[in-house]
């Protein structure tokens, strides 16, 4: 995880280093994934694709599991605001 | 509409972590197809994550992947197997494509997750699993100079705590919930197996100095947006804690959804398999913690035995089954010294969330006498994870038992849905590349 490239989540420039998966963008950018049904904000939690909680839109794909997904240059992340 | 395709293998391995790996190698030496399909992006399971594709980390998480490469295994890594639309046929969806894969023999090492108990602010964000954290921070989270508080039971505590503090986090003190006098007994039957002393005593030197205190389990984190605290019971008093992360696991819970959906028989939430590893599906096996939660040295022996047994090669199958007995008997030593307190189910306030998804509190699951009346009037368990996170810890709460499985076993795309029944139906070929 050497070289750096930047994404942007929920429009802000994040840089991350290449590997880093799309949870970890999300957290670097001292965002929460997803506001839960009754107003919460939440952010990952088991970190291997099973609880779902760190879902977000990513590249206009919905429900994306964000610690699934690995970031590439210029992908637009948009979570729960 | 995404792209469809279809494979064929002799066998078919389902998950990459040790047990599938080498399960896939052992394979290999009879048959010429062998594939390992795997949601993640690459090869190693959670135990081995980001480890050994450099050859920089662990010798046997490298040496095991460069036996797969040897070998000629398929991989298909980032496939998520969601559905069996028939008898030797399963369904994976990846990204932008899903794939029919049939099988003449199928191997079943679908791991385990951490089991998550509810207590006052555990949904905060930076509130996560032990696990979940070291694999987050394994995916490029930067942890150094981070305060992370680690709470509630087993090895895998001990393990991430090393692994953080090794990248430079500041562990202000560790809480396992289980008694000093079982944690000893523990420690004398490590000394019946030799590498599992390596093992913790590798670990003793990364984890000189830290605070470990048994007896101990988080009582509520604090936070507004995000966690700020926690507040720690430890000997009947409470103490409160600053810190960034507080990571959380209560022992593993193995996934058992797939076997289940085959028709494996369970036993005690376990897949019930013979001395080769066979479910009580012909041609079915199941390998790793599945089976019974006994770490990666288990795993990789139950692994082999399936690999060899699913390809005729008996003998050779039982010429590990010692081996097996000896790991077996560790891991029975495990649950017995990390089965968890009756206090810990008596964490919860009333509007303590049970079920993330869908916001259920406890509450309102007490009323309830089982998870199937819970799941109809509450919606618990309904959400996107199936269960997966409130179900093992309803078990655990209130003592109830999961229902059935039913397909999808995880939320797939409709159109992946609907390919897959057009598909099933229509072309007989051996690839289809509808799009």
């Amino acid at each position: 995880m050497s070289s750096e490239f930047t994404v942007k989540v929920n429009g802000t420039p994040v840089s991350v280093p290449s590997g880093a998966t799309v949870a970890v963008a999300v957290m670097m950018a001292g965002q929460s994934c997803r506001i839960s049904i009754t107003g919460e904000p939440r952010g990952p939690l088991c970190g291997m694709g099973i609880c779902f909680e760190c879902r977000a839109i990513v590249n206009g794909i919905a429900h994306s599991r964000t610690c699934q997904v690995v970031c590439a240059p210029n992908m637009e992340v948009r979570t729960d605001e | 509409m995404n792209k469809y395709s279809r494979q064929r293998f002799d066998v078919l391995v389902v998950g990459g972590g040790p047990a599938g790996m080498a399960a896939a190698v052992s394979a290999s030496k009879s048959v010429a197809r062998v594939a390992i399909v795997d949601e993640n992006p690459n090869l190693g399971g959670q135990i081995w994550r980001g480890e050994g594709s450099d050859g920089s980390h662990s010798t046997e998480a490298s040496s095991w992947q460069s036996r797969v490469r040897t070998a000629g295994v398929t991989l298909l890594c980032g496939k998520r197997v969601f559905h069996q639309p028939e008898d030797g046929h399963l369904l994976a969806e990846g990204p932008d494509d899903v794939i029919e894969l049939s099988y003449r023999a199928l191997v079943l090492a679908t791991g385990a997750r951490e089991r998550f108990l509810p207590f006052p602010g555990w949904t905060l964000p930076n509130v996560t699993g032990a696990g979940g954290l070291q694999a987050l921070v394994k995916s490029g989270l930067p942890i150094h100079g981070k305060r992370v508080v680690l709470a509630g039971t087993g090895p895998l505590l001990l393990a991430v705590a090393a692994y953080l503090r090794k990248h430079g986090a500041e562990i202000p003190l560790i809480c396992e919930q289980t008694t000093r006098t079982r944690l000893l007994k523990f420690g004398m039957i490590l000394l019946g197996h030799p590498r599992k002393i390596a093992q913790s005593l590798r670990l003793k030197k990364d984890i000189a100095g830290i605070l470990f205190v048994p007896n101990s389990w988080p009582l509520a984190a604090h936070g507004e947006k995000v966690l700020e605290a926690v507040t720690i019971s430890h000997g009947g008093r409470s103490e409160t804690v600053e810190c960034d992360y507080l990571a959380c696991g209560f022992h593993l819970v193995p996934n058992v959804e797939l076997p289940a959906l085959l028709g494996c028989r369970l036993r005690c939430g376990y897949v019930q398999v013979d001395d080769f590893q066979q479910t009580t599906v012909e041609k079915v096996f199941c390998a790793g913690e599945p089976v019974s939660i006994g770490g990666v040295d288990l795993a990789l022996v139950e692994g082999q035995i399936a690999g060899l047994a699913a390809t005729g090669r008996t003998l050779e199958a039982k010429s590990l089954f010692d081996q097996r007995t000896k790991f077996r008997r560790f891991a029975h030593r495990l649950d017995q010294a990390f089965c968890l307190r009756s206090e810990l189910r008596s964490l919860s306030s009333p509007d303590t969330l049970v079920c993330r998804c869908e916001d259920v509190p406890y509450s309102r699951l007490r009323e309830h006498t089982g998870w199937r009346s819970a799941k109809v009037h509450t919606r618990c368990g309904m959400g996107p994870c199936q269960g997966r996170v409130c179900g093992p810890a309803t078990q655990f709460l209130f003592k109830w038992n999961p229902d059935s499985v039913r397909p999808p076993i995880f939320p797939a795309r409709v159109e992946n849905l609907a390919a897959s029944s057009l598909e099933g139906q229509s072309i007989p070929a051996v690839t289809g590349g509808l799009q």
